[in-house]
């Protein structure tokens, strides 16, 4: 039966990553997230808006289980990223964690050189190989457009990059240990325009490889890069739908309010 | 707390502009018409300068609406309602350039006796100003039905239109003296008929304005 | 727009007059008070290398204690003061940093850390002499260990080791969430994080509060009173009894036995102690450094 189903599956765009299912997320007694449905398209660019509190960062955090950090946090329902539940018991962390790579709001390089900044996630999970290691630096600053502005200064810190180039190194890092998904929480949201023009071509190319989701305040933004966009308030999922559509004929007067700035 | 509240205003102050906008091509429209049946000259000297003000206002609203784009980010609802606005001033424009047509003709057959009083073709212009009229009130109230409804009457035009072509074809054939005239009428009568289509135009604006339905209701 | 809250340009301008008067004011006393504070210091410093530097010799440095210190230098001393200031580091700063890393990232704020943080809090102000005593009945007498280096630097270890806490807890918590975080979000374990992202960050931070506990340590006389002993030898073990410089200088000084070697090794102390601070000073620009660019 199961066979069945994959075999009449189309082949390419349609194939559903991340499937969450009736998903509910506490922080003690307060209910961040309510029962969210959500089918998420391979190598498609998902963006979640809504107002600061609705859970869209939540329920970001909670594809890589980031979550677990915050104490007294409790998550029900399913989220299956190619059909595996990732909340299942014996489940392995650091290899989720892998493969759901994650870019935070605020450019997070380490202080140490470009080269180790990309090189430490292959190399926490046990790459040594020093050959290798070179090639995975360069394969994936060039896959995040940073490779030619820093290819002379490999060795050098990070520290001395721009907001821009900090957040592409902090892309680059990610992609540098083969994540088949990337979060991103409000990428942008620090950098000025031109960098943020950059990394939402970066996204645009990114999305042949990778699944993305992506957190953004920024309508116009979400309306760039995404095809899907989904709503949220007050830890409800209001509308999710083809980001033409929710910015040309949103479905429910909620999701016009705030993609119009009439929201409150 | 209330937000865009500026941005609202000139919205509103848009739909404003379009719906004074209708009201003078629809006085137009029916002033054209009198001067023609009246043999007003005076009247369609002045209806081809009011035509003035129509075309500013068309430039006024598309300046309006581009300056909203680029300044306002409209999405949604507010983008709609701005992509109708430019398409119904067009459209509007165009109706009172017909109108502007009947004027011209009233003019041109200043010398010469009607054969015949006008009646279709009054019956066209009525039809056409009701239609025009209550195509603008569907936008104001954001009836799409009243809209549709409206378009629905363009049938009745174009009937009309058939039905004096043919009449003033046997005409013609009879008597090819009054060819002249003969001929602005079937123009005039092919403008009313034109008048309608633009009409239908705008009632799908208001329905996609309304619905972000993109109709075909010829 | 009404102009009604009399904000007037010439009541701006009046009481602007005015501020400005009690600027200069208040900046005269800032300026006499830093003067003060800079100028107590150099004529301290100034006096005692005036009296101490005409008696350091290249002997002094690199002899032995002769006549209870009346001749000869103070090179065992030295060498004592490195191996108590060494030993103590080594018993302490490991213990701080896990500790400090345990504080801030294992524990969950419970008992355990509430205790940890008092004892950090309180003994960090209170008096070395109450410490001196601690050791002495602790160490030298109920473990056995004597006046001895051994007894010593555990001793002195107790000293520094709350300000150590302290220090490296601070460090640690500067380091930005988002360091953390965006090692996590790749796969690393907490100890992987820990180990390879957050204290290399802070490292600047703890080698800074390290040297502030060496320059403790090389100033301490009251809590090695009744543990270090007063050897003058160079210590050939960890029970054998040693004198720091410190305890060198508190005695001839107080036994009044060379005023003229007093200030010499006074005036060894303070240089040392001075290019402690200069390094520590280095490294509090690094930290800076890092913070800028965050």
């Amino acid at each position: 039966m199961e066979f069945a189903m994959k075999m009449n599956e189309p082949a390419q765009s349609s194939r559903i990553k991340v499937r969450v299912s009736k998903l509910n997320l506490f922080y003690g007694s307060f209910q961040a997230l309510k029962n969210i449905d959500m089918d998420i398209e391979e190598n498609q660019v998902t963006a979640l808006i809504g107002p600061s509190g609705c859970g869209k960062s939540t329920f970001l955090k909670c594809i890589n289980r980031m979550n677990d950090l915050i104490g007294g946090c409790r998550v029900e329902g399913d989220i299956l990223i190619d059909g595996a539940d990732i909340y299942k018991d014996g489940i392995d962390i650091a290899y989720l964690r892998k493969e759901v790579g994650m870019v935070f709001q605020k450019p997070n390089p380490f202080e140490m050189s470009i080269f180790d900044n990309i090189a430490y996630g292959p190399r926490i999970h046990g790459l040594r190989d020093r050959k290798k290691l070179e090639i995975i630096v360069e394969r994936s600053l060039k896959q995040a457009a940073l490779w030619d502005e820093v290819k002379d200064r490999l060795h050098q810190s990070a520290i001395g990059l721009s907001g821009g180039q900090q957040q592409r190194l902090c892309i680059a890092r990610v992609l540098a240990v083969e994540p088949s998904v990337v979060l991103m929480d409000e990428p942008t949201s620090a950098l000025d325009p031109i960098s943020t023009g950059k990394i939402e071509e970066l996204i645009a190319e990114l999305k042949n490889d990778y699944t993305i989701i992506i957190v953004t305040h920024n309508m116009q933004q979400a309306a760039r890069v995404s095809d899907k966009t989904a709503f949220f308030l007050l830890g409800d999922m209001v509308e999710m739908g083809d980001t033409r559509q929710i910015f040309q004929l949103p479905r429910d007067k909620r999701t016009e309010d705030y993609i119009t700035g009439r929201f409150g | 707390m209330k937000t865009r509240v500026e941005y609202d205003h000139q919205l509103e102050a848009l739909k404003h502009e379009i719906i004074r906008m209708g009201s003078l091509v629809e006085q137009l429209l029916a002033g054209s018409m009198k001067a023609l049946v009246e043999r007003d000259y005076e009247k369609a000297a002045q209806i081809m300068d009011s035509d003035d003000e129509i075309d500013d206002l068309q430039l006024e609203i598309e300046e309006h609406c581009i300056t909203l784009i680029a300044t306002q980010q409209p999405l949604a609802g507010d983008l709609r309602i701005i992509f109708a606005a430019i398409k119904m001033a067009t459209d509007l424009e165009r109706i009172a350039d017909y109108g502007v047509g009947i004027a011209k003709m009233a003019i041109r057959l200043k010398d010469e006796e009607y054969i015949k009083p006008l009646i279709d073709l009054p019956r066209m212009t009525d039809i056409a100003c009701e239609m025009l009229v209550s195509s603008v009130r569907a936008f104001a109230t954001g009836d799409s039905q009243l809209a549709i409804d409206t378009a629905n009457r363009d049938n009745s035009l174009d009937a009309l239109f058939k039905q004096i072509y043919r009449e003033l074809l046997t005409y013609v054939l009879e008597n090819s003296k009054h060819i002249n005239q003969m001929m602005a009428f079937v123009l005039i009568a092919r403008y009313l008929e034109r008048v309608g289509d633009h009409i239908t135009n705008i009632c799908e604006s208001v329905v996609y304005n309304k619905t972000g339905e993109r109709l075909d209701l010829d | 727009m009404n102009k009604d809250f009399g904000l007037t340009k010439e009541f701006v301008l009046k009481n602007r007059a005015k501020q400005k008067r009690r600027q200069r004011t208040a900046f005269v006393f800032l300026y006499l008070a830093a003067g003060i504070a800079v100028g107590v210091l150099l004529v301290i410093i100034g006096f005692i290398f005036a009296n101490g530097l005409k008696e350091i010799s290249w002997e002094f440095l690199t002899s032995g204690v002769k006549d209870a210190g009346r001749e000869g230098g103070i090179f065992p001393l030295i060498i004592n003061t490195l191996y108590l200031v060494g030993l103590g580091l080594l018993f302490a700063a490991p213990l701080a940093v896990l500790a400090a890393i345990y504080m801030t990232e294992y524990s969950k704020q419970g008992a355990v850390i509430s205790v940890i943080r008092f004892f950090t809090t309180n003994l960090a102000g209170i008096p070395s002499i109450i410490f001196g005593l601690f050791g002495y009945m602790f160490f030298t007498k109920m473990l056995g260990w004597s006046w001895s280096l051994l007894s010593g630097s555990a001793t002195i270890a107790v000293v520094i080791l709350p300000t150590l806490i302290r220090t490296s807890e601070e460090a640690i918590m500067t380091v930005p969430a988002g360091y953390k975080e965006g090692s996590l979000a790749l796969g690393a374990t907490k100890w992987q994080t820990m180990r390879k992202v957050v204290i290399p960050t802070a490292s600047p931070g703890i080698i800074n509060g390290i040297i502030l506990g060496m320059g403790r340590i090389f100033g301490e006389t009251a809590a090695l009173f009744f543990t270090l002993g007063s050897g003058t030898e160079i210590a050939n073990s960890l029970m054998d009894s040693a004198r720091s410089l410190s305890l060198h200088l508190y005695t001839l000084a107080k036994q009044g036995i060379s005023p003229g070697k007093s200030y010499a090794t006074a005036t060894v102390l303070v240089v040392i102690v001075l290019i402690l601070n200069l390094i520590a000073g280095i490294f509090d620009r690094r930290i800076n450094r890092y913070k800028e660019n965050r």
